[in-house]
């Protein structure tokens, strides 16, 4: 039987704001059927935006919606799990969103791993405002704000995560909503803050000018810049250079920040000692 | 009982909080303001609430709104620049009517100004902190009781019109140590404000389906009554909208709940919304100041009235919406008026656009210093 995702949408928002042929939606249709491979209560998931076209993804799916500012998802997604640890939260944000002018929240939110499952939509490029160059547009591609072509050196935001502490980091593309939905699943059964770097299209702003008319010829490039990490190891350090690696490419167990701060109540109200270096593995 | 205690305003501010309910705290580090982080990060996890350091003051004040958004009371504290880097989410606070209060303690500006020295000219700052329309419930300190009881106000009035409240103190409030007489807990208790909340069916729930200048009805995250938050102009149930009659009533009604609410009560609540000192006798000169340096006009006041001549002190406590009626009523009555203020004339913009009188004396300071009581009165004798 198909898959009713009816249940899980604001059926009364459709049609979508995103442009025919956007990733966003297949991606929206994964993050709902990872919920359902959750079984999460729908009253216990919080979905939080920012600004971009990945910022209307909260008011299309039927659950507790937040749509913030631009770049701070992370941090009010922060007060909403500290204040509700049992409750389920989702932060979808844009390249632009989250790795620009939202750069520290996303720092912070992965060295924290507070038990967030941020969805980093990245599409390369500032697409509901027409096209100026994100910290993903890769070099050398044309931009309505880098009209001589693009010299800013390219973010990988999955390095970044991992550098910053995330302790699930994981890359995948719209091009095969099944493997983004197994990831998704992986992510959210993760204790901790899970990262996902998922890339999408954008043919009308960042394929319109950068050959790259339709949503297909849009995949196809993506398509040929990313391969599973496995085949990525196995490749020459030129050829990764050019290649971002694609599945789980970190999962490990941390401490979470709820669970770290159930310490600090017990410590405040007398039922443990003060919190001191000899709670912790890690010295420094 | 009244609780007599020794302290300082920026640790009674947070006290007051933690009176009125406050669960959670977010913020970053900023001078004079740091101290009320410093007692929220030890008292809050004693009752189970939360603190939280953040990266930025952007930071600081959105986690505390999001904490709200899922139902808790929620408070942020920070000075002049911390003011500047949250705007932005001050104004989605306002527009998504998300209770909040905000402490501010100000400081010597503009830019990094004056970090360790007293100012108060954050005050049209706060009347307007960020871009657009709405109104902004402002509420200054005077002394060490008030940095108490007005950050119980505040959260009282940000629960009651679901709006970020700010709570000024200034440097020299702020730092102030010494002894303080607290109402009784019992009556601080008494006297709490909660937001209100739909029980009915939640298909029904129309959270920002509310009549002109009434407030928002926001029940608490994950309890059933599935809604949404956004900084768009919204409809009834959240979501965006561009119709232009509803946004007209969106910013009318965000005005209204608060400026004409104030104007048609006489005022936010039942609190006192200024203070009258040694009025009561006919004055020939009335003194206004607020905050601290209203603590060296009352000792004008009193000097003034041993050289003979009689002076009266009017110090605003809350000051936006400003008491109007009671402005007016002062601007009518009294011939000499003299205004002091440290900054360089922000609230007597206020009191000549309510009074509609261009002929006051002042004294206005914005070298991070107090103004000492016998400046005052020397100023004040130039009238006679």
């Amino acid at each position: 039987m198909a898959f009713n995702y009816d249940q899980y949408l604001r059926v009364d928002k459709m049609p979508t704001l995103w442009c025919w042929g956007c990733g966003d939606g297949v991606i929206l249709k994964s993050v709902i059927r990872a919920i359902d491979k959750m079984g999460w209560d729908m009253d216990k998931v919080c979905v939080v935006s920012g600004i971009g076209c990945s910022g209307r993804f909260s008011s299309y799916i039927n659950c507790n919606t937040v749509h913030t500012t631009h770049g701070r998802t992370i941090a009010y997604a922060t007060g909403i799990k500290l204040t509700r640890p049992d409750a389920h939260v989702i932060v979808v944000a844009g390249d632009g969103d989250g790795l620009a002018i939202g750069g520290n929240h996303t720092i912070h939110g992965c060295r924290r791993n507070i038990d967030l499952n941020f969805i980093l939509i990245n599409n390369f490029i500032y697409g509901l405002t027409n096209s100026q160059i994100s910290p993903t547009t890769p070099q050398g591609m044309w931009c309505v704000s880098a009209q001589n072509g693009n010299i800013d050196p390219t973010f990988d935001a999955c390095k970044l995560a991992m550098g910053a502490g995330a302790s699930f980091v994981a890359r995948e593309t719209m091009l095969d909503p099944k493997k983004l939905e197994k990831v998704l699943v992986k992510g959210f059964s993760h204790k901790g803050f899970s990262f996902f770097d998922i890339m999408s299209n954008c043919h009308i702003n960042l394929g319109r000018k950068n050959k790259m008319q339709s949503a297909m010829e849009n995949l196809e490039w993506i398509d040929s810049i990313t391969t599973p990490l496995k085949k990525w190891e196995a490749l020459s350090p030129e050829e990764q250079m050019n290649k971002f690696p694609t599945g789980v490419l970190r999962e490990v167990e941390q401490a979470e920040y709820t669970e770290l701060y159930d310490m600090v109540i017990e410590a405040a109200q007398g039922k443990r000692a003060k919190i001191t270096q000899d709670d912790f593995a890690k010295k420094i | 009982m009244a609780r007599e205690v020794i302290s300082t305003g920026n640790e009674l501010a947070a006290l007051g909080a933690f009176d009125a309910g406050c669960m959670f705290f977010g913020g970053y580090p900023i001078t004079p303001s740091s101290e009320v982080m410093h007692e929220m990060s030890d008292m809050l996890p004693t009752v189970g609430g939360k603190f939280i350091q953040m990266e930025d003051e952007i930071a600081g004040i959105s986690v505390a709104l999001g904490a709200s958004m899922a139902g808790t009371k929620a408070m942020t504290a920070t000075s002049g620049p911390g003011i500047s880097l949250k705007s932005e989410q001050i104004g989605l606070g306002f527009i998504a009517e998300v209770p909040l209060v905000i402490i501010n303690v100000m400081r010597g500006g503009p830019s990094t100004g004056l970090p360790t020295r007293v100012s108060q000219a954050d005050i049209g700052q706060a009347q307007y902190p960020t871009h657009g329309d709405y109104a902004s419930i402002t509420l200054c300190a005077g002394s060490l009781e008030e940095c108490y009881t007005q950050t119980v106000r505040g959260f009282n009035l940000a629960e009651r019109y679901m709006t970020p409240v700010f709570v000024l103190l200034d440097e020299t409030v702020g730092h102030m140590h010494g002894k303080a007489v607290l109402p009784d807990l019992e009556d601080v208790k008494a006297s709490i404000v909660n937001r209100k909340r739909f029980d009915g069916k939640p298909e029904d729930y129309r959270p920002y389906d509310v009549p002109m200048n009434e407030a928002a009805v926001l029940n608490p995250m994950f309890e059933g009554y599935r809604f949404h938050f956004t900084g768009l102009h919204h409809g009834p149930t959240g979501f965006p909208t561009e119709d232009a009659a509803q946004c007209q009533f969106n910013i009318e009604r965000l005005v209204g709940k608060i400026n004409a609410v104030a104007l048609e009560n006489d005022g936010l609540d039942d609190e006192a919304d200024y203070e009258e000192f040694m009025m009561d006798d006919e004055p020939e000169v009335i003194l206004i100041a607020y905050g601290s340096i209203s603590r060296g006009a009352k000792e004008a006041v009193m000097k003034l009235r041993n050289d003979g001549i009689k002076a009266g002190l009017f110090r605003p406590i809350t000051i936006w919406p400003s008491p109007e009626k009671k402005l007016k009523e002062i601007g009518d009555k009294y011939k000499k008026i003299f205004v002091t203020e440290l900054n360089m004339g922000q609230y007597l913009k206020e009191i000549e656009r309510v009074t509609g009188r261009r002929d006051f004396s002042t004294l206005h300071k914005a070298n991070g210093r107090p103004i000492a009581p016998l400046e005052m009165v020397a100023k004040v004798k130039e009238m006679f």
